[in-house]
Order: C-alpha cells, then structure tokens, then sequence
C-alpha cells in the first residue's frame, strides 16, 4: 500500500527540501518506488536540489488543471531508477492548488508508487495545508531553535486537526515524526544550543532521526545531489539512517553517524569552528 | 579562457552551483510573463495539426526539455497508431 508523506516545518529555512530529496532519495536506493512533489508553488526549488532544473516541462499545475498528463510531468531521476519527481509551477501562484485537484493527482499517484513525499512550503497557508492535507504519515522538520520549535508545535496542531485524517473524526490521525536538523552535538553539550531531549521534551512526538550540521548538505545544494546519496557524509548517513526508521525499521538513534570517522584535528577544528 | 581552464580540472561544488544558477535564471528571466503555459498550448496546437492527419490519442505526445548554456533542445514523441514506431523530431 502506497504512503503519502508531508515534510513541512512551518518555519522556511530549516530544511525541509533538502529532507525531501534525501527521504525521496533514501526510500528509491531501498527499492521502493517513490516520488517527491513541490508544493511551494511559485517558488520552485526541489528540482534544484535534486538536480533536474534543466529538464522539467510540465508541472504539477499543469496536472491540476488538465494541461498535462501525470507521466509527462514526472521527471524521472537520472542516478536512481525508482525515483521520480513533480516540480511545481514557478509562475503560477498557490491559489492554483485545489483540494480536489491535489487529491486527483495523489490518487493517481498512489496507483504506482509506494511512496509519495510532500514537500511542503514554509508558512501554514494554503500551499503547506494541502501539502499536508491528505498525508498518512508526517516528518517535521525543527531546527533546535525557538522559533523552529515553536512553530513545529503549532504545524503539529494542524496536522492533529486540519488534515483529511484528522477530519474523519474516528480517532485516525496522521502520524507525525520529529526530524531534528543542523543538530550540533559540541554546542549542545556545551549548553550553547538545546539538547535532542529538550526539543523533544517540548514537542512530545517520536524521534525520526537527527541530521548533523554538516558541510555536505550545501555541497549537494550546490551539486543539484540529494544528500542522502553522499553515503560518506555524515549528514548523508543521518538521512539513510531516518529513512531506515521511517520504513519501520530499528535502527539506534546516534547524534553524528559521522562522529566515530573523524580524526583528532577535525574534532577540534570542529569544536572551535 | 578562464572558464575554459577551470573546465579542465574538475569544478569545485561552488563553481557547480553559480553555473547551475546562472543557465536557469537566463531562462526564467528571459522568459518573462507570456511564456510560461505555451508548452500546453504548443502541445494541444501539435496534436491538433497531426490529428487532420491522423487518428491520434491525446496521450500519445511526449514532450522533453534539456537547456544548457549553449544548446536547448525540445524534443517532441509522437506515438503513432497501429504502427509501433516512435517519430523523434527534434526542433
């Protein structure tokens, strides 16, 4: 059975395409089938990040509204066989997004796929809640910083009552993880910045993984690479390791898979970095 | 000159980002506000020309896109009835 998957934050700039990518990215290498959708319309950037700017014809709005077939408008990925992506429009605005269309195009979508990753535009407007409107599962993606944290809180009351599941008032809810990012485990331990614990003390959700600041994630922005592909990169190994969780698999929660790789000079580099 | 020695030995990822930016932006901004939808419009035009024609379905066109800095390719599928043979043309 297919999934439907949001990745939104509230808060713009903590990482949510760059989780897409990774998650979509991740999810294809297992062998499943799996397409990332922009939802930021107007503002179109996963074909960026993942590297495919230069090829895309139609959009998702092009879909929407019937200008387009679905299999015109995914862009199949050049390095993964079983990913794909729907760019957004970059001149349309988000009032072009209908519920009823958002959920044709899902439907015909869930028919291939097995999983369908939402990236969902900052803000809590009309973009971020169809985004998230008919999603199974939630990742929010916090920076551990207060205002990160405080406006996860508030996505996660509207996911709890402003989603299709939420609405069908049977006690079904969408399941929402906490996907900690630019986690600096030195600044934390040294009470410069709060703790895993702390946020997820505040959030009250389960932990879905935990990224580490890490150079390679603007390295792949610049590359047009999901992250997650950079299998060496501690960031890199973070996203393999949630996206191992989010297909329900154990896998123990390390703060920087990369830690045990680095030498005594990086180690104190990074500390007075 | 300069881009072409720094073409030689492999681009640093900065490098990568600023030409990525720079072949998409040239194409956004030139663009402007008229273009964006004549894809659909080109392509409901294509199957209305070949369908005087030919018996063709309404999925059976396939449009690719490639740009890069000196070459933008639109390369138009057409798939033909009864007869299993794909037309490339490449505008």
């Amino acid at each position: 059975m297919s999934k439907v998957i949001v990745v939104t934050s509230g808060k713009g700039g903590v990482g949510k395409t760059t989780s897409s990518a990774a998650i979509g990215a991740g999810l294809a290498m297992r062998g499943h089938k799996t397409v990332v959708i922009d939802f930021d319309v107007g503002l179109r950037n996963l074909d960026m990040i993942m590297g495919c700017e230069r090829r895309v014809v139609f959009d998702f709005i092009n879909v929407i509204q019937g200008d387009a077939k679905l299999k015109q408008a995914l862009i199949k990925d050049r390095r993964l066989e079983n990913l794909f992506i729907l760019p957004t429009s970059q001149t349309r605005d988000k009032d072009a997004l209908t519920k009823e269309g958002v959920k044709a195009v899902l439907d015909e979508l869930r028919e291939e796929f097995d999983y369908i990753v939402c990236d969902s535009p900052a803000g809590i407007e009309r973009g971020a809640h169809l985004a998230m409107y008919y999603a199974d599962e939630a990742v929010v993606v916090t920076n551990p910083e207060v205002s990160s944290v405080r406006d996860s809180d508030r996505v996660l009351g509207l996911l709890n009552s402003k989603t299709a599941l939420a609405e069908k008032g049977d006690g079904s809810a969408v399941k929402a993880q906490l996907l900690l990012t630019r986690f600096d485990q030195n600044r934390s331990a040294n009470g410069e910045m709060m703790s895993v614990d702390d946020v997820l003390e505040i959030l009250a959700i389960p932990l879905l993984g935990i990224i580490p600041e890490s150079t390679s994630v603007l390295k792949a922005s610049n590359e047009g690479t999901p992250v997650s592909l950079d299998e060496k990169s501690p960031a890199g190994k973070a996203y393999l390791d949630a996206v191992g969780r989010l297909v329900g698999e154990q896998i123990e929660m390390r703060a920087n898979p990369g830690e045990q790789r680095r030498g005594f000079f990086q180690r104190l580099l990074g500390r007075t970095a | 000159m300069f881009s072409f020695l720094t073409r030689q030995r492999k681009p640093s990822s900065a490098q990568t980002a600023k030409e990525r930016l720079q072949i998409l932006l040239a194409h956004e901004r030139s663009s402007g506000a008229k273009s964006p939808d004549f894809l659909p419009l080109l392509q409901r035009d294509i199957l209305e020309v070949v369908r005087r024609h030919m018996d063709i379905d309404s999925d059976a066109v396939d449009i690719k896109l490639e740009r890069s800095d000196d070459l933008s390719s639109l390369e138009i599928n057409i798939e033909l009835p009864s007869v299993k043979v794909e037309k490339a043309r490449t505008l």
